[in-house]
Order: structure tokens, then C-alpha cells, then sequence
């Protein structure tokens, strides 16, 4: 075991594991956090992204010896009452079936408006390539991030 | 947490009402009741109405991001003349909803939907007729449940008594009065599911959980001959090691230790395995006929018609597909005095609890299932058997409960997939190019092999246990609505028409119910033997299939796809083209037609579907985009089985294991998907959910027909396979 101290959603959190657990379980069971979900455990489908210093992670194979910067989940996005545009826009579009890759569709969006603040369809497709929606959401979502691009920019 | 209903109803603050889910009647035929009405019939088990201004509706069937519940909280706020936000759901619970089955068969808006809706309309009834009584008047008006500004159901829900057998005569409001049916409300449940809300089974934290994993045999035929337990047992954090025949699984205080565990479990297992597969790749279909399972006739029609001028016989193939959940199937156990509390998102909360009894050996009160969502399922994954497994743990976490989750390769090497099949068809033109004959023959193992049986188990790990709990035999779901032969009766006007099965009851990979059972298969076949027949007929794809249909509801779906797609008669591509099909889902579910354009690249044989366009027709519409949704989401999903998608194996093992090994579609294949919805205010509910896979299929077999000028029959259309048909 090895004490580390993650700096998740604005918070210092203080949390003792090995040092090869992968931050998805520290992210969810120990700090209680929902968002970031386990899809595949081989960075395959999305599922499990986070933000590290504003870049996507995929959290199931990212181990808590190589988190150094600050992490952000959903759950810093916003809350019901006090909602993201990215998540306002989600529930706006219905962008979801189940909704269990919502999470990584999510912040990988914020990730991409952060560095794109008006991304083509094509480039929101590119950017979210990687995540694998079984429900086949895929038109939803991007309309979806179109609609959050358009509220943070106005 | 092991609430018993008595105390679920006391803390719940509920006034008047006790449960009575299972009353049976004395009569011997008790009148037919609609929808589930008819297995559930007090109107009390249906819902509540709570003196704090809410009404509880119970429903026997669960979300699984289909909308249910907010549709049913639409349906039961009009017939009731309440607001939404008055209506809670409870979904699934053993131990307070009524028994529904399973939620499948795009039938919980149908079932569940009907017997909400004649369940309010008659509680609304009795609270009036309180009020008449009350208010001395006839002349009632409900605003929000308050009656003439003054009573409301509030007050008055201590003085009636739901406690009753529905009449299921119940006066319903007409379409015109609805305020919430045909809406599109938005759903209730996503937005906990963007903002990190609890809203997945996976998301169950318990006082004193531990993780569980299971370590699966390597292979179908696998047994464990020799594992070294005691190693793992002294691993940190292992509370628990179960090994019993050849199911192992650890349990552990922490996941990352339940995993570590596993893998050295794993590693420390000895099996035997056997080559208990069949072949693969085109002699999986040779070896499916050969088997020689004698086949059933299911239709045999015949009737004066002209003589034939044209034959035609054509092959199709589908192979074993996977339903790919994007969270492995997870569960949370308990045990408490000889008591199994299970959370799991199953498709049928009471045919698992028989299960889960039948393999305890107790007696079906002593079990409660509560239904919490899962990943999409699409069917029959491994919900159940991950519920046993986390028991079968918890049995021996000395109390505590158990989270077990599958790992993707679990899941993908032992969910039960959609079974292959295969599907020769046979038809006859006359001179003026209409059908005088059709044969349908088809080949599939079983397509239900759920939970639910009176005796046995279906579930995964039953028959892994040094004392096996084997299943009852399958039987096929019967016709009109069929398993393994859905939808393999054309609708078409055929004076001559012959449709025989061959169920393969025996398959070694384990087969069950992925969205639309045999329908996909079926209808991909039948809608692209349309199209060669049209073809043959020098007929439109369009025109032909009118020529040949009366029912006004299928021609107005066909009629307003083609319109909506701007189809043209007698396009030919160049590379590039349009396909048509029209299936109702079920023959007695909804209407559905899909046009599909593509593209097709000659060079790597991808295939490209840009554009689809459906028109669907539902009977009356609860939620609009719940609608949409459905279909839209049915066209791409049945684009990526269509396209990519056949579990691969050897004559031992599995070899998918991995999304890498089962690629499915993504973003940048995604094509753009229209939806006309042909609302029938007038009509009952014929959902959904499984309406435009089939014909999806068939309209993308058809373009890639139509742009290139060659048949692809055998699923899926992966780039090789379309250079072989195109060279």
C-alpha cells in the first residue's frame, strides 16, 4: 500500500492503495463516484474516461503511481440543480439509451470544446471515435455537443 | 437493507393499501383482462395513492434505457388526470411489483402499458365515485387529482379501497384529452445518468460489500481438474474462495484485490478442456443441416394461382452474434438467515428468483430479486448468471454482501449470443411477374433459453456445480410471434406458401434471446428474396412489394419511407445506391420500413451506410422520441450486426474476447438516420423496440445490391467478404 493524495473536482483527497491500482477503483470506490464506469478494463470502449489536466484518460488502466495532475469526473461538471452545458445539452437531446458510455462521451467532449470551441460534425466524430456506444446513440450525442458548443460560446 | 414489503409499506408512509400481488380467484375462467392485467388482476398491485400528493406505480417490467418507465408515468398521469411529477415508478422487485415475466418482446408499453392504463382509468373511477358520494353531485371536474376544487385523491385515498380485481371495463380518455400520451416527455432517467447519480446496479454500495470475480473455464467443454486455493486464500484482502465442480470465484475486500485474486486463480487452474464446437466460418452451416434435425412444418398454404413462369432459391446465413453490452453483467448479493437478496438488472425479476431458488433449494419467498439497471442488454446476457454467481459467493462471504462483475471477456465468452441460422428460400413468379409460390425453410438452435422454467436452471454457473442443476428442455416461442421462425411467415400476398423449421435443440455454444430472436434473420432473408424476386420480376422494389400487400398500415409505412427517402424507381448505382424493406415486427407488432443508401468501395470492400429512412407505425404513440429513439438506434445497431459482427471460435474455445476481436460501429460509420413516425391515436400499443432491425438488414443487403449489381447472403458484410462477392 502507498498513500497518495488526488486532487479530484477540486478536492485533495487523501487514499492508500497499491501503487499499480488502476484509478477507476480508486475514482469509484473509494471516493464513491459514479461517473467514470468500467466497460472493458482494456482502454478499448471509453467507458471509464476522466480528465487529467483537462486530457482524456482512460481510468481502467491508468494505475494511481502515474496520476500526477488534477483529475476531473462528472460528478465536477455539474450537478442536477446546477447543470454543465455539456450536460444540459445531453438531457436536452435525450443523447442516451442506457446512458453507461454517456460518462466518456461526456468528458471526452469537454476535452475536445476545450481545445475546439466550434468543432465540425465531423471533427465531434473523430474526437469521440474511440468510445463504442452499444445503444446507438451516435447522431444523438453529437447533436448533443453541437448544442454545448453553441451555449458556451453565446 | 433486507426491508420486508410489510416494512417497505410502513416506512413508505403509505395510508390505506396492502399488497395483494398474488390473490388467485376462485372461478375457474376468470375474464380476459388487458395487457398484464390479466395475470396481476388488483388493482392495487398496480398502484398507489399516497396521502403525501404522490401515486406509486408498480410495473413487473424494467428500465433498460428503453424510456419504459417514463412512458408508463406518462400513461398512468392521463388516465388518472394527475401531473407527471406525481408519479413514482417502482420497476422489478419481487417483493412489490407484480410478476410480468420478462421485459422483452417490445412488449412493456403493450403489457405493462395496458394494464397501467385500465388500472388508473378504474382507480379514478372509484376515487369519483368517493366524491359523488362526498359532494352530493354527479357534475365532476379533476384538476391534478382535485375534484371540483375542493376533494382530492389525497384525502379521499384513505377511504376507498383498491384492495379489489380489476374490472378491466374502465372507461379510458379519449386520444384528444391526453396531456401527456403522445409527448415527447423527456425521460426521468437521464439525467442522473449525466451527472454521476446512482443509477446502475454497478453503482450499489453496501455497508461491508465486498468484490467478487469469477474465474471462468477457458472453454464451453472445460472442467476444472486442479486448482491451489490455499494460496489465493492467503492473498491480501481475499475474503472468500468458492470452488465447487468448476465454478471458482474469489471474493475480496477491495476490487483490485478480487482481481489480483483472480488472475491467480486463473493462473493456478488446471482444466481439461474438449473440443465440444462446431465447425466455423461457411461449414458451421453445412454442419447445422447436416445434423439432420427433422423440420416442423409451420405453415402450408396453397391455393389456386397461375402457373409459374420463373424459380428462384436462394441461401442466407447468419452467424453467432453477441449482444455486447458495454458494461459486463454485474450483481449484488446478499444472505441473511438463510434469506437471498439479489439486485440485478435481469429482464425478469421473478423467472430469476425461481431459478436462484431451484439451485438453492429453497423455496421461491425466500429469495427477493430487485431489478436496479444495467448497461443496454439488447436480450438475454449475462444478467442472470452473473445474479447466481454473486450468490453463490455471498454463500460464503459470511454474510456480507458481494458486487460481482463479469470482465468483458466473461461476458463475451459466455453470454448466451443470437444463435446462427440459416435460411433457404424458394419462389415462383408468374408471366406477369407476381408471386404464386414462396417456401421459407430455416435452420436455428433455440432463441430463449431464459430463466423461468418450473424446474431447473438456465443460469450459466448451475451447470458448472459439482452437482449440476440442469434446465428443463427449450421449447421454441410458439407462433404468431415465434423464436427461432419469427417472422419467417410472409405477410405478402401468396396464394402458395410453405414455411418449415429445424430446431437444433442441442448447441454447444449457448444460444438464447438477442433483440428480435430469430426476426433479424428472417426478415433480412425474406426482404432480400423480395428484392431478388423483384429483380427477376423486372419489378421496383417498391411498386412490387405494394403489389403484394393489402394492409393499409403496411402500405402507408412503405409508402411514406419511399416518399421520405425521395426513392426513385428504377435507380441503378454506381457504387452507390438505395435499398428498400418493410417487415411488422412479429407479424403482429409494429409496422416498420426502412430505406438504406451505401456506398460501396470496390477496392477495400467497405461498405458505407450513409443515409436510412424509416417510417414506423406503433398503433398510438406514448413518447414520440422514445419512438425515434428506438428505431434510430435499431437501424444502427442492425447496420453494425449487418456489417461486422460473428463471434469467432475453433472447435475448443472462444475465440472473442475482446472489442478488438468483436469490433462493432462507430462514430465515423455511423450513418444519418430519419424517422417518420405514422402515429394511430385510435389504435392499442404495438411497440417498439425491436421494429426496424430486421428490415434494416435487408435494406442495406439490397443496396449494396442495387449499387454494385451483386447479392451478398451471408452476414456479416465484413470488406472481404464483399471484394469475393464483387470480384
Amino acid at each position: 500500500m502507498a498513500n497518495f493524495t488526488l486532487r479530484v473536482n477540486g478536492s485533495a483527497r487523501d487514499v492508500s492503495v497499491d501503487a499499480d491500482t488502476p484509478l477507476l477503483y480508486v475514482l469509484r470506490n473509494d471516493l464513491e463516484l459514479n461517473g467514470p464506469k468500467f466497460g472493458c478494463g482494456l482502454a478499448q470502449c471509453g467507458a471509464c474516461t476522466v480528465l487529467v489536466d483537462g486530457k482524456p484518460v482512460r481510468s481502467c488502466v491508468t494505475p494511481m503511481s502515474a496520476v500526477k495532475g488534477a483529475v476531473e469526473t462528472i460528478e465536477g461538471l455539474g450537478s442536477e440543480d446546477k447543470l454543465h452545458p455539456l450536460q444540459k445539452a445531453f438531457i436536452a437531446e435525450q443523447a442516451c439509451q442506457c446512458g453507461y458510455c454517456g460518462n466518456g462521451m461526456v468528458m471526452s467532449a469537454k476535452a475536445l470544446l476545450a481545445r475546439n470551441p466550434r468543432p465540425t460534425n465531423d471533427e465531434i466524430r473523430k474526437a469521440l471515435n474511440g468510445h463504442l456506444c452499444r445503444c446507438a446513440s451516435h447522431n444523438r450525442i453529437v447533436r448533443a455537443v453541437q448544442r454545448a458548443a453553441r451555449e458556451i460560446q453565446s | 437493507m433486507m426491508a420486508s414489503r410489510r416494512e417497505f409499506l410502513k416506512t413508505s408512509g403509505a395510508l390505506v393499501i396492502l399488497f395483494s400481488l398474488n390473490d388467485s380467484f376462485s372461478q375457474s375462467t376468470p375474464a380476459r383482462l388487458p395487457g398484464s392485467l390479466n395475470g396481476n388482476r388488483m388493482l392495487n398491485a398496480w398502484l398507489r395513492i399516497d396521502p403525501d400528493g404522490s401515486v406509486t406505480i408498480f410495473s413487473g417490467k424494467i428500465e433498460l434505457g428503453q424510456g419504459i418507465g417514463t412512458a408508463l408515468a406518462q400513461i398512468a398521469a392521463d388516465e388518472l388526470d394527475v401531473e407527471l411529477k406525481r408519479i413514482k415508478l417502482v420497476h422489478g422487485d419481487t417483493a412489490l411489483t407484480p410478476n410480468e415475466g420478462q421485459t422483452a418482446g417490445s412488449q412493456s408499453v403493450q403489457d405493462s402499458g395496458t394494464a397501467v392504463r385500465f388500472a388508473c382509468a378504474e382507480a379514478r373511477e372509484i376515487l369519483l365515485s368517493a366524491a359523488a358520494a362526498k359532494l352530493g353531485t354527479q357534475e365532476l371536474k379533476v384538476v391534478d387529482g382535485t375534484i371540483n376544487g375542493s376533494l382530492t385523491y389525497w384525502t379521499l385515498a384513505g377511504e376507498i379501497d383498491l384492495k379489489k380485481e380489476a374490472s378491466g371495463t374502465a372507461k379510458l380518455k379519449p386520444a384528444a384529452e391526453h396531456k401527456w400520451i403522445g409527448k415527447s416527455i423527456p425521460r426521468h432517467d437521464i439525467p442522473r445518468k449525466f451527472t454521476g447519480g446512482e443509477a446502475y446496479v454497478q453503482d450499489i454500495r453496501l455497508p461491508g460489500m465486498v468484490f467478487g470475480r469469477v474465474v471462468r473455464p477457458p472453454s464451453p467443454g472445460a472442467k476444472l481438474d486442479s486448482v491451489d486455493e490455499s494460496l489465493v486464500k492467503r492473498m491480501p484482502g481475499v475474503v472468500a474462495v468458492v470452488r465447487d465442480g468448476s465454478f471458482l470465484a474469489v471474493a475480496a475486500e477491495r476490487e483490485e484485490q478480487a482481481i489480483k485474486a483472480r488472475a491467480a486463480l486463473a493462473k493456478s487452474a488446471v482444466w481439461k478442456e474438449s473440443a465440444t464446437l462446431p465447425p466455423s466460418g461457411p461449414a458451421l452451416y453445412e454442419h447445422m443441416i447436416g445434423l439432420g434435425v427433422p423440420a416442423q412444418t409451420m405453415l402450408d398454404k396453397s391455393a389456386a394461382a397461375a402457373s409459374p413462369a420463373k424459380t428462384l432459391q436462394a441461401s442466407y446465413t447468419r452467424p453467432f452474434q453477441a449482444h455486447g453490452s458495454i458494461g459486463p453483467s454485474c450483481a449484488v448479493a446478499q444472505w441473511e438467515g438463510g434469506k437471498l437478496r439479489v439486485w440485478t438488472h435481469t429482464q425478469g425479476v421473478y423467472p430469476l428468483r425461481g431459478d436462484l431458488a431451484n439451485v438453492f433449494g429453497l423455496e421461491p419467498a425466500a429469495v427477493r430479486c430487485t431489478h436496479a439497471e444495467g448497461a443496454g442488454c439488447y436480450g438475454h446476457n449475462g444478467a442472470d448468471d452473473v445474479a447466481l454467481d454473486a450468490a453463490l459467493l455471498a454463500r460464503a462471504a459470511g454474510g456480507r454482501p458481494v458486487k460481482l462483475q463479469w470482465t468483458r471477456e466473461d461476458e463475451f465468452m459466455w453470454e448466451p449470443y443470437g444463435s446462427a441460422m440459416v435460411m433457404k428460400l424458394g419462389g415462383a413468379l408468374d408471366a406477369q411477374g407476381n408471386i404464386v409460390s414462396w417456401s421459407h425453410e430455416l435452420w436455428s438452435h433455440p432463441h430463449s433459453t431464459r430463466p423461468g422454467q418450473s424446474k431447473g436452471s438456465h443460469t450459466l454457473a448451475a451447470r458448472h456445480l459439482a452437482k449440476p442443476v440442469g434446465a428443463e428442455p427449450v421449447r421454441d416461442v410458439p407462433l404468431p410471434a415465434g423464436g427461432a421462425d419469427r417472422n419467417s411467415i410472409p405477410l405478402y400476398e401468396i396464394p402458395n406458401v410453405k414455411v418449415t423449421k429445424h430446431l437444433i435443440l442441442e448447441s454447444p455454444l449457448r444460444t438464447s434471446a438477442l433483440r428480435t430472436l430469430g426476426g433479424y434473420a428472417n426478415v433480412f432473408a425474406l426482404e432480400s428474396f423480395m428484392d431478388e424476386l423483384a429483380l427477376a420480376a423486372r419489378a421496383d422494389p417498391v411498386e412490387f412489394r405494394l403489389r403484394h400487400m393489402k394492409d393499409p398500415r403496411a402500405r402507408a409505412v412503405i409508402e411514406a419511407t419511399a416518399a421520405r427517402a425521395g426513392w426513385k424507381p428504377g435507380a441503378r448505382g454506381n457504387n452507390e445506391g438505395w435499398g428498400f424493406a418493410y417487415s411488422r415486427y412479429k407479424n403482429l407488432g409494429c409496422y416498420c420500413a426502412v430505406a438504406a443508401e451505401v456506398t460501396v468501395d470496390r477496392k477495400t470492400g467497405q461498405v458505407r451506410v450513409q443515409r436510412a429512412v424509416s417510417a414506423v407505425d406503433v398503433g398510438q404513440v406514448v413518447n414520440p422520441d422514445g419512438v425515434v429513439n428506438q428505431i434510430e438506434g435499431g437501424i444502427i445497431q442492425s447496420a453494425s450486426w449487418t456489417l461486422k459482427e460473428a463471434v469467432s471460435f475453433d472447435r475448443t474455445r472462444v475465440k472473442t474476447r475482446s472489442w478488438a476481436d468483436y469490433p462493432i460501429l462507430r462514430f465515423d460509420e455511423v450513418p444519418q438516420v430519419e424517422v417518420v413516425i405514422l402515429n394511430q391515436p385510435n389504435q392499442p400499443f404495438l411497440g417498439v423496440g425491436e421494429g426496424s432491425q430486421g428490415p434494416a438488414a435487408a435494406a442495406i443487403a439490397n443496396a449494396i445490391a442495387s449499387a454494385t449489381g451483386k447479392r451478398l447472403r451471408d452476414l456479416p458484410f465484413t470488406p472481404a467478404r464483399v471484394k469475393a462477392v464483387l470480384a
